[in-house]
This record gives C-alpha cells, sequence and structure tokens, in this order.
C-alpha cells in the first residue's frame, strides 16, 4: 500500500514536472514558447492551428510571465520568448531582437447611463488610486466611483495597470476573474468603471474615449490609442531558429495568421 | 474443488480490496499532495504572518501574503449563512416530518431535492445578476458585491443539506415518544419541539455541521457576488473568502504566490477536516444512544 502511493506520488511529480518544463531541448519537429501570460490566449489559438497544419511538429507554450520568458530566450532554454512589453535597451544590447506580433488594447468601459464621455489617462490614473472618488468630481453624476478590475495575475490588469502607471496602488472594490464578469458588472452598476480587452467590448456598455481617442482597431495600430500595449516575440539577432520554429515564426507573423490574433482578441501587427 | 472456490472467494476479496483502497489512496494522494506543496510557502512567510497577516497583495513589487481576511471572510460568511439558513431549514424540516399532509409533503422535498440539484455556477449566476444589483438599490451603497450577497447565497445553497438531513433524523425518532406525549396531554406543535426535537437533536446538529461544511467549501457562487477583492471582512465591503482566494489567482499563478495558494488550500482543508471529526461526533453519539 505504502509502496502505491509512493509510486502514485512520484508519477504525479514527473507528470508536473514534464508540463511545467520549456521544452527545453529543440529537437527537430517542436517549436517552444516561453513568457507572458497575457499571450496565453493567442498563442495558444496560433499553436493550435500550426499544429494541425504541420502535423509532424509538436508547440509548447510555456506560461511564466514577459521577464522569464526573455530570459529563457537569452539562455537559449526555448525558441521564441513572448513579452507583452517592449524589450528595454539592456535587453536588445545582450543580442535580443523583438517583433511586434499584435497590440493588446484596453478599453475602458462604464455604464451605458453614465455621462462620462472622455477622460484622460492621468484621470484614470486618479480614479483607479482613489484620488477622485466620486464622478461629480469629472463631470459626471453625484455618486461614488465603482473600480471593477482583475484579480492579480490576469494579464489584463498587468496590462492596464502598467500602461496607467497604478502598479498596486489601485483601490479595487471588485476583482473579477474573467472579461465577461467585468463588463457583466458594469452593465449592472450604473456607477461602475473597469477596462476590458477591446475586443470583447460590446454595445452593452461605453468605452470611453482617452484624451480624445476612440478606442478602435485603427486607433491601437497607428497608436493614437494610448491604453495599449505590444505583444513581442523575443529572439535571438544573428542566431537561426530552428527549421520548424523558423516556420512557427513565418506562419504567426503572416497575414495568414490574422484572422486568429482577431480572434483572440488583439489588434494583428502585420 | 474445494480450493478452487476457496481461491475463487479470495480473488474476489482481493478485488474489491483494491477497490475500497482506490479511495482511500486518493484521500491519502490528496493529504499528502497539499501538505508537500503547502508547507513550504508557510515555511518561506512564516506561520504567524501567514495565518495573522493582513494584507495580501501577492503580485506586489513586494508582496505580502497575509491570509487573515480570507479565513475570517469565510468563517464570518459561514456563520451568517448559518443564522440565516438553520432557522429556515430546520423549520422546514420540522414541517415536512411531522406536520405536513402527505401531498405538500411529496411537492416540497422535490422542491428541496431540486435546489440541492442546482449547480453552484447557477447560484452565482442569478445572485450576479439580481441579488448584487438588488442589495445595491435596496441599501443604498454605491456597490452590491459584497460579503452579504455571498452570505444570502450561501444560506440558500445549505438549505438542502440541512433541510434533508434533519428530516431524516426527526423521521427515525420512534412513533411511541410521540404517541406517549400526545395521550399526556401535549398538543403536537408540544410534542414535536419537546419530544421530538430532542430526540432527534444529534442528527439536527449533524445537519448545521453538514451545512458548515458546504458553505465554507464553497468557490463559485460566492466568487461571483463577492467582488473578491481581499479585504478585512464587513457586511457591505468586497471580501475574498479562502476557497475563491484560491480558486480566482491559481490559473495565473507562479512562483512563490502559487506555493502560497496551496498552503490556502492546506488551511482550508484543516477546516473541512475539523467539520468533518465534529461531524463524526455527533453521528457516533446518535449511535451509542
Amino acid at each position: 500500500m505504502k509502496k502505491n502511493v509512493c509510486a502514485i506520488l512520484l508519477g504525479t511529480v514527473l507528470a508536473m514536472t514534464a508540463l511545467t518544463g520549456c521544452g527545453a531541448n529543440a529537437t527537430a519537429g517542436s517549436v517552444s514558447t516561453d513568457g507572458s501570460t497575457s499571450m496565453e490566449k493567442v498563442i495558444g489559438s496560433l499553436g493550435e492551428a500550426f499544429e494541425a497544419e504541420n502535423s509532424g511538429i509538436t508547440f509548447t507554450y510555456n506560461p511564466t510571465g514577459s521577464g522569464p520568458g526573455i530570459k529563457a530566450v537569452e539562455e537559449g532554454r526555448c525558441d521564441i520568448g513572448l513579452s507583452s512589453r517592449n524589450l528595454t535597451d539592456e535587453e536588445k544590447a545582450a543580442g535580443l531582437s523583438e517583433t511586434v506580433l499584435a497590440y493588446d488594447g484596453i478599453a475602458i468601459i462604464v455604464n451605458t447611463e453614465n455621462p462620462v464621455e472622455d477622460l484622460s489617462l492621468e484621470t484614470i490614473a486618479k480614479i483607479y488610486t482613489g484620488e477622485i472618488t466620486n464622478w461629480s468630481e469629472i463631470g459626471g453624476n453625484d455618486a461614488e466611483i465603482v473600480l471593477i478590475g482583475r484579480e492579480a495575475g490576469s494579464g489584463t490588469r498587468d496590462g492596464f495597470e502598467s500602461i496607467t502607471d497604478t502598479e498596486d496602488a489601485c483601490q479595487y472594490r471588485q476583482e473579477l476573474t474573467s472579461t465577461g464578469d467585468v463588463i457583466t458588472t458594469v452593465e449592472q452598476n450604473p456607477n461602475a468603471i473597469g477596462y476590458a480587452s477591446l475586443a470583447s467590448v460590446k454595445e452593452t456598455v461605453k468605452a470611453v474615449l482617452v484624451d480624445g481617442v476612440a478606442p478602435s482597431e485603427e486607433t491601437v495600430k497607428d497608436g493614437s490609442y494610448v491604453v495599449q500595449r505590444p505583444f513581442v516575440l523575443v529572439t535571438k539577432e544573428g542566431e537561426a531558429l530552428s527549421d520548424s520554429a523558423q516556420m512557427f515564426f513565418d506562419y504567426i507573423t503572416s497575414t495568414d495568421a490574422n484572422e486568429i490574433i482577431s480572434e483572440a482578441g488583439v489588434v494583428p501587427a502585420n | 474443488m474445494k480450493n478452487k472456490k476457496r481461491l475463487f472467494e479470495t480473488i474476489i476479496h482481493g478485488i474489491f480490496l483494491l477497490l475500497g483502497l482506490i479511495t482511500v489512496g486518493f484521500v491519502l494522494l490528496i493529504t499528502i499532495y497539499l501538505v508537500i506543496s503547502g508547507i513550504p510557502a508557510i515555511r518561506t512567510i512564516g506561520l504567524f504572518p501567514f495565518l495573522f497577516g493582513t494584507t495580501w497583495e501577492s503580485t506586489a513589487a513586494e508582496p505580502s501574503y497575509g491570509i487573515l481576511p480570507f479565513i475570517l471572510t469565510s468563517v464570518y460568511g459561514t456563520a451568517g449563512a448559518m443564522v440565516l439558513g438553520v432557522p429556515i431549514g430546520f423549520l422546514t424540516a420540522v414541517y415536512l416530518a411531522k406536520i405536513a399532509n402527505p401531498k405538500v409533503k411529496a411537492v416540497m422535498e422535490q422542491a428541496v431535492s431540486m435546489l440541492a440539484g442546482i449547480p453552484s455556477v447557477v447560484y452565482g449566476l442569478v445572485g450576479m445578476l439580481t441579488l448584487v444589483p438588488g442589495i445595491r438599490k435596496l441599501f443604498n451603497v454605491p456597490d452590491g458585491a459584497s460579503l452579504f450577497a455571498a452570505i444570502i447565497v450561501l444560506a440558500i445553497m445549505v438549505l438542502p443539506s440541512i433541510i434533508k438531513v434533519s428530516m431524516t433524523a426527526l423521521e427515525a425518532v420512534p412513533k411511541e415518544y410521540e404517541d406517549a406525549s400526545l395521550a399526556l396531554g401535549a398538543t403536537p406543535i408540544e410534542t414535536y419541539f419537546r419530544v421530538s426535537v430532542p430526540a432527534a437533536r444529534s442528527g439536527i446538529a449533524a445537519a448545521v455541521v453538514l451545512g458548515v461544511g458546504r458553505a465554507i467549501g464553497e468557490a463559485m457562487a460566492v466568487m461571483m457576488v463577492s467582488g473578491n477583492v481581499p479585504n478585512m471582512p464587513s457586511l457591505f465591503q468586497s471580501v475574498r473568502f479562502l476557497t475563491t482566494a484560491v480558486a480566482s489567482e491559481m490559473s495565473y499563478s507562479s512562483g512563490l504566490q502559487q506555493q502560497a495558494l496551496f498552503s490556502i488550500a492546506l488551511v482550508l482543508f484543516l477546516f473541512i477536516m475539523l467539520i468533518n471529526v465534529i461531524l463524526n461526533f455527533f453521528l457516533k453519539g446518535d449511535k451509542e444512544k
């Protein structure tokens, strides 16, 4: 009995290690990616489509976060790193190059009954850090602002907080675990404000203008809508990818992949 | 021939034993796994700051992992659900077991069974779309997602366990006890509350403990109505339970944050174990009588 338990336990542990590994050895016929958790959806669907087209090649994705992903490429532990921010100058100096795969636009949403139409990025930050607590301070009704956000670790939250520079300072009233929940909650509460991936926002809520620019695919792509961030593919400069990794890279940066990228809720860059 | 038969018996015995051991094995596996994966974070953070720390900021630049808000929320939430759910459930059980006429009883029992069968995500969804806006308007608070909303949802969710188990206990009271009481001139209501209920008390206590277990372990429904912000609990504030703390951050967690979530699961597991011990105590008391 005891032996059995040990065996089962060992088996589970081995399985877990296998799952969390970064596909360390990039043998022929495999593509390993590592990095940003925000890119999980887009890279997952691209990987699936790629595997479906090239049956011999296995695709792996290790959701570790942008920083660890960049490090993994640098140390050669995976083929392509995924980062939801641009590379820093130091990282570029270390011999890494970036290719923008897509742009993630985040819409700031309010209830349709809310008269507020336009907010500046600074005001949004002030609202979320609790400096502005009543809608009347910014031209709305006399009502307390209800801050809706996402759970810690969420890519959208990470994106929103890093763009508005409010990391760890947001005074959330609700932390919800999905984009759908955020939209439904804002829809239900006339005094709520939330943020959600641009592609998920429908007419049930109102996306406010940020610094006078309405969020749309075009404004995200040309950079005039500021609540956005790039999804970046990180590779080593001057070092050729394996055949299968190169195939994957070409595939996801081609226009053929745009439909899949849009479906994952982000704006394709190519 | 005889030997063959004995061998056959032994094999069957062995198979049954093996099947039985599967369950035991899973319990052991989960327990061992939780302990092994729950201990490291507690070691790193320290038992005292972990259990009694009042701030939880798992992804901050300088993370802090204090789960006192979650523990208190779970305790308050469960207690609140019991305050609302036990009187309703208990009195319903008395009514169904003793007073109701058979037709009404059949319909109501069916309704209770259906209530038990509704998936928790449906409770959460209905709560999110009706209860949360309702509380906001009724109590004139900025937002209705709160401990109060979670208590109401939990109170409804524990009703079936309380009603069914109490009913079984009440129905098992020997008819002679009640007949004797009635023959002495007590009214039916006096009889039920002075004779039947005391006779069934350990079963009713078991029903309440079972309800506590259900309430403290519920994740999905409370996640949708409680707002999930790790505040110290207060009735109309957004709160996070032990269960939802694990569920809401698990999908993107890594490193110490993930280990700490396992530690929260371990704490929750210990709570449930404690409740099971109490439950066994009541059930055993019932048998000894």
